[in-house]
């Protein structure tokens, strides 16, 4: 971890220092925001922890957990969601008994996001599942690709 | 044999999301598997264009055989053998997965500015994209024109901000040049947040290099030599594409040291937003390329005076980039002929919701809304009823039937209390609760406050909190006038556009919908959408007794022998609406 | 330097550049109400209470980050002006615990007293309000986030003033919390400058717990005796007794205080504090059974005087040194390294300051 930290913190210091880009590229390295990596960045650069834990927590896309191994993501925007992408995530939330306000299941197999608009509204509602984007989805789809996922998971 | 086959994949998101690349991947294995002559692969190019708007009906896939263009729609992989085999071979189109008509009236009444190069030429190709005058306008520009002619033939050409204010592009750069530093900005705003909202991407991913090229020339007027672009994160492909043409354009002298010849440098970075709406508001995005959290500050001093680091800074949206280089080819006197007296040129809106067509329209301020709605959307799905349609988003308005020959520029919407917005456009039905929707949008400003100001981070939560118990049935008397005026509270008071705007949804359905507000308060939703105020029953007569709801219940409230009508309890039922949609016999009512 | 002239409320005035409007106001004795502003930190413009009309501009703006623009008039007072600060101000308390009764902070308390002057009573936005079940387990600064109304000026303070950084704003809309990083427990200097600028209960001194209201206690300016530096100091007494220490904005040291000047006070109380000088009386045996007794300052300079001379003579001066205390003056330890120099005849002194 340590020499992952010490080249993104170096990367850091020779382009105009940007502590978004630095928790970006930290998630992209570990999946996530580790702690210790706040802290130990904030010693080396001499930049306070309170900054980076402000920046990482306003803005969406950052994780200070880790994530499941597979990512849904349910596009929420105006197009989807007047063709239904709340039943979607409730039939999701339910499948994958999540509560309120948790994003990833006990078993750290699923994590379910929610997105503003991925810009994708003609074939809305859209879902992304590991990265790929499917479209016109539907209760019925989504419980099938669900279905192939959780066993792919169990292997 | 055809000789001079072109054939072109499209490839946006929408495109991918629908199997474009396995269908291009068909394509290229068909040709290797049939072993189609060297002499003909040499003559037939296959390549992926951006999008060209009708995302609905991808994969589209065009043929273009001796000079002659076919247009396939709902491409799939196992279907490319066939047209491989009758149409690229045989010479005879498979006419009956051509588009229909419907896809060329949506074309018709367009007009393409912006996205007159998007879904012909290969956004990843710069040869593709200088195939077509690119770069001609910066060459025109380094060549032949001082700063202060690009910006007088800018205030000429009209053209206004198209990210959502309208403010006049021509005037900003003036005063962003007339501003004294060592060090100038210029930032491209490609933070497309709106839900339901698109062009942006679409504009990035057909045809990056206008943007860029709009940049090369924004920067020379102001006298920049650094820009950003300040790009969402969630576009990956557009972020993929904008890099590569970046790398381009800075290999063949557009960007980087001393363009032209001129002494000129100026150079781009790409910055990623990190999941913020409020990033759209300039003084929030200024404060994310820092590094900081996205939280507005208050203008005076505006960015053009102090911007990023505190030097002069203009920030343009991508589409406004995206004209810039068109206007230079062809003039201001052009550009000014479409559009109205105050609203020039053409606008793109991201059309969605209930229409027969959605997609990605480009079409000249001015134009009435109906001609929208009926003519390029095919007006709407399923026979129904148009309700009302929702432009500008969250920040916007809805505009009712009764008034659709309305004209679509910044001054007549904004007369009727909407707003062209960054140009989401949202076509609602009968079945939608316009209580309901401006709930949605509300929800998501409210979720997107920055926290800064009183009025937007407790204002937008109390509105939110007064629409929620309305649409559970639980709204009080009186509610309606306290959302109006803590509405315009909130309006008054709030530091930046976000909260400024954020009640728009809310009064402008107060404003053409009161009385469904009204039913809502007596217990009903007319539109039967709010779901904590129905009540699921099932109808015998209709029932079947298969079975199907009583499996889709999620909380065991229906019970029933198989063959025999079955039974909603209740108390039991969560009210989710599961029964309803999986009855093949309209056999479960909601009341 | 250009001067510009603002008409505010009918009064003109002639302003430097980059004077703020508020700024301007209060230069001409106008009240605009304030809660986020504060004369030392950079403008924020959050709590929308300082908002006022500008001639030509159509909708109503922040007077605290305004700068005033030549020929400008200003409202700062209209129906339509007082209306939304009173809503405003709903909206703040809709989201505030109200307990003024038990407050640590009532009576001085820039949130309710502005309650007051709006005679807010009723609030027609009740709702959800933040809850925080979590306590900050800090020695000195009392944390109670549900009263805090995210005006800023505790993250700025420690930025601006002290350099620390130790808190920042985080999440955000409704859910914004200013905190330490994860949420942790405070660590820092603990200098207490958040707590002097905080205008609600949010941030109080733990010390200061149920140590009486404003009205029973006295205030008495005096000068900080921990260091040389000499910072100006208001002790707040209730019954002969020091239960808190605050500095005004308008002394040299701008009312900025370190640790021990804020909160290091519990001595002068102490039962353990020496008040008469004690003299060791040795046990030659065992050094740990040494005894002190009590004596009059006129026997134990007499004992130094002869013990100095007795080594000076045996040994020489140099076998003297003297070390001297950061919590005298500049005056008492000038004097006392001139005792040590001149009288001693020794150049071995120091002074522990060295810090």
């Amino acid at each position: 971890m340590e020499e992952t930290l010490k080249s993104l913190a170096n990367n850091f210091k020779e382009k105009e220092g940007n502590i978004i880009s630095l928790l970006q590229e930290t998630q992209d390295a570990f999946g996530y925001i580790p702690e210790e990596a706040v802290y130990w960045f904030s010693k080396e650069l001499d930049i306070p922890a309170s900054n980076f834990f402000g920046v990482a927590t306003f803005y969406a896309q950052f994780y200070l957990k880790p994530r499941g191994k597979n990512i849904i993501t349910a596009c929420c925007g105006t197009a989807c969601h007047v063709k239904g992408s709340d039943r979607i995530i409730n039939n999701l939330k339910r499948e994958l008994n999540l509560a309120d306000e948790q994003n990833t299941t006990e078993d750290k197999k699923f994590t379910l996001e929610q997105v503003a608009c991925v810009g994708a509204c003609s074939i809305a509602p859209v879902v992304i599942i590991n990265k790929r984007v499917y479209g016109k989805m539907s209760t019925d789809k989504m419980a099938r690709e669900l279905k192939v996922l959780k066993e792919g998971s169990d292997e | 044999m055809n000789k001079n086959i072109t054939i072109q994949v499209c490839m946006g998101t929408g495109g991918i999301a629908a199997g474009g690349l396995e269908v291009l991947d068909a394509f290229e294995s068909l040709m290797k598997e049939k072993n189609i002559p060297a002499e003909f692969k040499k003559e037939c190019s296959m390549h992926k264009v951006g999008c060209r708007g009708l995302c609905a009906r991808d994969v589209l896939v065009d043929v273009i055989a001796d000079n002659r263009r076919t247009i396939y729609q709902y491409i799939k992989p196992e279907m490319v053998e066939r047209i491989v085999d009758e149409h690229v071979v045989g010479g005879n189109p498979v006419s009956e997965w051509q588009v229909d008509e419907d896809y060329h009236k949506f074309h018709e009444k367009q007009v393409k500015v912006v996205l007159s190069d998007c879904g012909n030429i290969d956004p990843e190709d710069i040869n593709a994209y200088m195939a077509v005058d690119g770069y001609k306008a910066v060459e025109k520009v380094f060549t032949s024109m001082t700063p202060e002619e690009v910006i007088d033939m800018m205030k000429k050409s009209g053209l206004r901000g198209r990210g959502g204010a309208g403010f006049p592009t021509g005037v900003k750069w003036e005063a962003c040049r007339k501003a004294e530093a060592s060090q100038k900005y210029i930032i491209c705003n490609a933070d497309e947040g709106d839900p339901g909202a698109f062009m942006d991407r679409a504009v990035i991913e057909g045809n990056p290099h206008a943007v860029i090229e709009g940049m090369v020339i924004g920067a020379y007027a102001i006298g920049a030599s650094k820009g950003y672009v300040y790009i969402r994160a969630e576009y990956p492909l557009a972020v993929e594409r904008l890099k590569k043409a970046i790398k381009d354009a800075k290999e063949r002298g557009f960007l980087g040291k001393n363009i032209f010849g001129k002494g000129f440098d100026f150079d781009i970075k790409i910055k990623l937003g990190a999941g913020a709406f409020v990033c759209g508001e300039e003084t929030a995005l200024i404060a994310s390329i820092e590094g900081q959290r996205g939280m507005p500050r208050a203008k005076p001093p505006f960015p053009v005076h102090r911007g990023l680091w505190g030097k002069p800074t203009v920030i343009n949206n991508v589409e406004t980039l995206a004209n810039i280089p068109y206007i230079i080819k062809k003039g201001h006197e052009w550009f000014s002929s479409y559009g109205t007296e105050k609203s020039k040129g053409t606008k793109v809106f991201a059309l969605t919701g209930k229409v027969k067509n959605t997609g990605l329209i480009e079409v000249p301020m001015g134009i009435t809304l109906r001609e929208i709605i009926y003519d390029i959307g095919g007006g709407i799905e399923g026979g129904k009823a148009l309700k009302a349609v929702q432009t500008g988003g969250p920040s916007g308005g809805c505009i009712t039937p009764d008034m659709l020959d309305i004209n679509v520029d910044y001054e007549s919407l904004a007369k009727v209390g909407s707003i062209v917005g960054s140009g989401g456009m949202i076509a609602l039905d009968e079945d939608d609760c316009m209580v309901n929707v401006a709930k949605y949008f509300l929800q998501f400003t409210q979720s997107e406050s920055c926290g800064k100001c009183v009025p937007c981070r407790i204002g937008t939560k109390r509105l939110l909190e007064i629409m929620d118990r309305i649409t559970k049935g639980s709204g009080r008397q009186g509610d309606i006038e306290l959302l109006e005026k803590l509405s315009s509270d909130i309006k008054a008071a709030s530091l930046c556009g976000l909260g400024q705007t954020a009640p728009n949804p809310v009064l402008s359905t107060i404003k053409y919908f009161r009385e469904e507000y009204e039913a809502h308060l007596q217990g009903k939703c007319p539109a039967k959408a709010c779901r904590e105020m129905l009540t699921y029953h099932i109808i015998e007569e209709f029932c079947k007794g298969c079975g199907a709801c009583l499996r889709a219940c999620p909380a065991g409230a229906i019970t029933g022998e198989k063959k025999k009508p079955h039974k909603i309890a209740p108390e039991i039922c969560i009210k989710c609406g599961a029964c309803f949609d999986v009855c093949k016999f309209k056999a479960v009512g909601k009341e | 330097m250009k001067k510009l002239k603002v008409t505010i409320d009918g009064k003109t005035i002639e302003v430097p550049e980059n004077t703020t409007v508020l700024d301007a106001a209060r230069m001409l004795d106008i009240q605009i109400p304030t809660l986020c502003h504060h004369p030392k930190l950079t403008p924020f413009g959050g709590c929308r209470l300082c908002i006022v009309e500008i001639k030509g501009i159509p909708r109503p703006v922040t007077s605290c980050t305004t700068p005033v623009s030549d020929g400008m008039e200003v409202t700062t007072s209209s129906p339509q002006i007082e209306d939304l600060r009173k809503t405003v101000l709903e909206l703040i308390l809709s989201d505030h615990p109200n307990d003024c009764m038990v407050c640590e902070k009532a009576g001085d308390c820039t949130l309710q007293e502005l309650a007051y002057f709006y005679g807010i009573r009723e609030n027609r936005f009740g709702g959800e309000r933040r809850v925080y079940a979590k306590r900050d387990g800090n020695p000195f600064i009392e944390r109670d986030m549900e009263k805090c109304i995210l005006c800023g000026r505790c993250v700025k303070v420690c930025d601006e003033v002290q350099g620390v950084g130790a808190i920042d704003f985080t999440y955000r809309g409704f859910k914004s919390k200013i905190c330490p990083p994860y949420e942790k427990d405070l660590n820092c200097e603990f200098c207490g400058q958040c707590v002097a600028v905080c205008p609600t209960g949010a941030l109080t001194g733990k010390q200061w717990s149920l140590r009486g209201r404003q009205k029973d206690i006295k205030e008495i300016d005096t000068t900080c005796p921990y260091c040389g530096t000499g910072c100006n100091i208001t002790l707040h007494v209730r019954r002969n007794e020091v239960v808190r220490i605050t500095s005004r904005e308008d002394t040299w040291n701008e009312g900025w205080l370190c640790v021990k000047g804020r909160f290091g006070y519990k001595f002068i109380n102490s039962p353990d504090r020496l008040k008469k000088p004690l003299i060791r009386i040795k046990d030659r045996s065992n050094s740990l059974n040494d005894i002190f007794r009590e004596a009059s300052w006129d026997e134990a300079l007499d004992y130094i005087a002869t013990r100095l001379n007795e080594i000076k003579s045996k040994h020489g001066a140099d076998a003297i040194g003297g070390l001297s205390s950061a919590r005298c003056t500049n005056e008492e330890n000038y004097l006392f390294q001139k005792l040590m120099r001149a009288a001693v005849g020794t150049n071995n002194v120091d002074h522990c300051a060295r810090l």
